[in-house]
């Protein structure tokens, strides 16, 4: 299994690495184009990984030749290819904004590269994990990264954001290793796989299982542990807010289904199915009737963040019914690379908001600049896709989540996809309308707007397009996502 | 009682105390301290696992504690930092949900 051609998924964990120890040695003013060369790198990376994993099935590697449980596996599947292929997409776009947004702003801004870069990493290590202690340990680095970057404005409010993350952060890292240390001491096996063959269904599995679960909701902001999301991922530079939204929240969810897929399977009665879907549910609707209240643009699009992240557990009701899981897996899995991509654009055109007028006030947006109709064009693009509306992979997603809900007779859910995505609607038009409103008598209030720089206003706009582009060519990320999937599913 | 018994039932108080902290404490640095109480009831739960057969001790949870120990320690590090910023910036000592 070791052989040198998988040699691209340590790649992909190891090059965005290595540039943030060099980046954090150099200082970016040394060297501005380090992060730009390990971020192509790492894409090479990861563009070979999915490559191997359409052309061939499943890829492994054993870190220095060792085999688990004394060494390290890193695994791919078609559902890894994915994740790590989105978050590629994510993080170049984050990469490209970063260096033009915090140009000019001191040597604080600077201590983001390493930050950013860790964090990347993190993420690609989550996704090719394939065992729960390694799991637990990228699950603190992302959060041990994720942290200071909410922290990095340093006034009163993104310090208290961050606070009460890092807290609950621990708490949520502290119930998974306690749940893993239940699994590992009933099973023997820290490997996702060999946990699902081992652990079966009774209560310490259930017990370790609730543990596990309930650490990795909060992580994402899944009903009623959300609380944390909002004021932290509003409280980031703009970038920052991107890669937290589109990234790091939904490696939670992506965990949620991961282990009740692969290592729970046993445990997934109709009665957790359900439960587990109903909190999705209530996030989508609370989430959504939130960023209708919300009175500044960065809010409404955290809170959308809340309601949108609900949506992939809608498919752990459907996964145990034969006529809708095939369906509904599809759904959720294309679900949360639409919305990373579609996020990630509008927490970017978010920034342009904010970097050009210096607030993001919605009453304040009447009668935007002329130079900023790239970006809210770019806002209004990627809403589509958060609404569902075709031709865009968000509608593709729901659509598949539709269908299987209705094919398996569970139509309560294909009531909250659609309820939410009218929601979407009426909280993206609030933003819009008031964006192509005319300027209030007397012409824009405030500060003139600052000019952007062209990168950060082309950014959006090709992650908005990525999402058009995945609505009407939705064939090989399906057929890479068939690889390794669980037979059920399948 | 078994030593595997003993540390289990050492773990357990730990992680009763830890959680206490957690809801009745609103001080920054004592929910901090909770929360390593807690991550440190984890670790011996997993030395309890290690020497469940008499006889042999498996080293896997062993190596899992050790890598613990690590994250916890940065994790706590960072912390007492955030919170001293926190402090400076804002006079606060707790979270401004738990006034009152």
């Amino acid at each position: 299994m070791a052989e040198l051609g998988a040699l691209s998924l340590p790649l992909a964990f190891f090059l965005p690495l290595l540039t943030a120890l060099a980046a954090f040695l150099l200082g970016a003013r040394q060297a501005p184009w380090l992060a730009g060369i390990g971020a192509l790198a790492t894409v090479a990376a990861v563009a070979d990984a999915v490559r191997r994993v359409a052309a061939h099935g499943p890829q492994a590697y054993h870190l220095g030749g060792w085999a688990p449980p004394l060494g390290v596996e890193l695994y791919a599947d078609g559902l890894a290819a994915l994740m790590l292929a989105m978050t590629a997409a994510v993080a170049l776009a984050v990469t490209a904004y970063a260096g033009a947004y915090l140009h000019g702003q001191g040597q604080a801004a600077e201590r983001f590269w390493p930050l950013w870069l860790v964090q990347w990493a993190a993420l690609n290590g989550t996704f090719l994990s394939a065992d729960l202690f390694n799991l637990y340990v990228m699950l603190e680095l992302v959060t041990l990264t994720a942290v200071p970057l909410v922290a990095m404005a340093g006034d009163r409010a993104s310090l208290g954001a961050a606070m009460r993350y890092l807290l609950l952060a621990l708490i949520a890292s502290l119930a998974y290793l306690l749940g893993v240390a239940l699994l590992y001491g009933g099973t023997g096996t820290l490997h996702l796989r060999e946990v699902g063959e081992l652990a079966g269904a009774g209560g310490p599995t259930a017990v370790a299982a609730a543990l596990v679960t309930a650490g990795l909701l909060l992580k994402a902001a899944i009903f009623p542990l959300h609380a944390w999301l909002a004021p932290a991922h509003s409280s980031a530079p703009a970038p920052a807010s991107a890669a937290l939204s589109a990234l790091v929240a939904q490696a939670g969810v992506y965990l949620v289904l991961r282990l009740w897929l692969w290592a729970f399977p046993a445990l997934l009665s109709p009665v957790v199915g359900w439960g587990l879907g109903g909190l999705g549910a209530a996030s989508v609707l609370y989430g959504s009737l939130q960023a209708l209240r919300q009175s500044r643009l960065k809010p409404v699009i955290a809170y959308s963040t809340v309601a949108q992240l609900g949506y992939p557990l809608l498919l752990l009701p459907l996964a145990a019914v034969p006529a809708a899981a095939s369906q509904a897996w599809q759904g959720a899995a294309y679900f949360i690379v639409a919305h990373g991509l579609a996020k990630a654009g509008a927490f970017l055109a978010a920034g342009n908001v904010y970097y050009s007028l210096g607030h993001d006030r919605l009453a304040g947006l009447r009668g935007l600049a002329p130079e900023l109709s790239a970006s809210v064009l770019a806002l209004g693009l990627a809403w589509v896709s958060l609404m569902g509306l075709p031709p865009t992979a968000g509608f593709l997603a729901k659509w598949q989540l539709l269908s299987g809900a209705l094919a398996g007779g569970q139509w309560p859910w294909a009531v909250v996809v659609v309820l939410g995505g009218l929601l979407a609607a009426g909280y993206g038009f609030r933003v819009l309308a008031t964006a192509h409103a005319a300027a209030p008598p007397g012409g824009p209030v405030g500060r003139p707007a600052r000019r952007l720089p062209w990168r950060m206003a082309a950014t959006p706009l090709l992650l908005a397009l990525a999402v058009y582009l995945l609505g009407v060519s939705a064939v090989p990320a399906l057929r890479l996502l068939g690889q390794g999937a669980p037979e059920a599913l399948g | 009682m078994t030593q595997a018994g003993l540390y289990t039932l050492a773990a357990s108080a730990l992680a009763g105390i830890g959680v206490y902290g957690l809801l009745a404490r609103r001080h920054l640095l004592r929910r901090i301290l909770a929360v390593n109480l807690l991550g440190n009831a984890v670790f011996l739960l997993l030395v309890a696992f290690a020497r469940r057969q008499p006889g042999y001790v498996d080293p896997v949870p062993h190596a899992m504690v050790l890598t613990g120990i690590v994250v916890a320690v940065s994790a706590t590090a960072f912390a007492l930092a955030l919170a001293r910023r926190y402090y400076a910036e804002t006079g606060l000592d707790h979270l401004p949900e738990d006034e009152g």
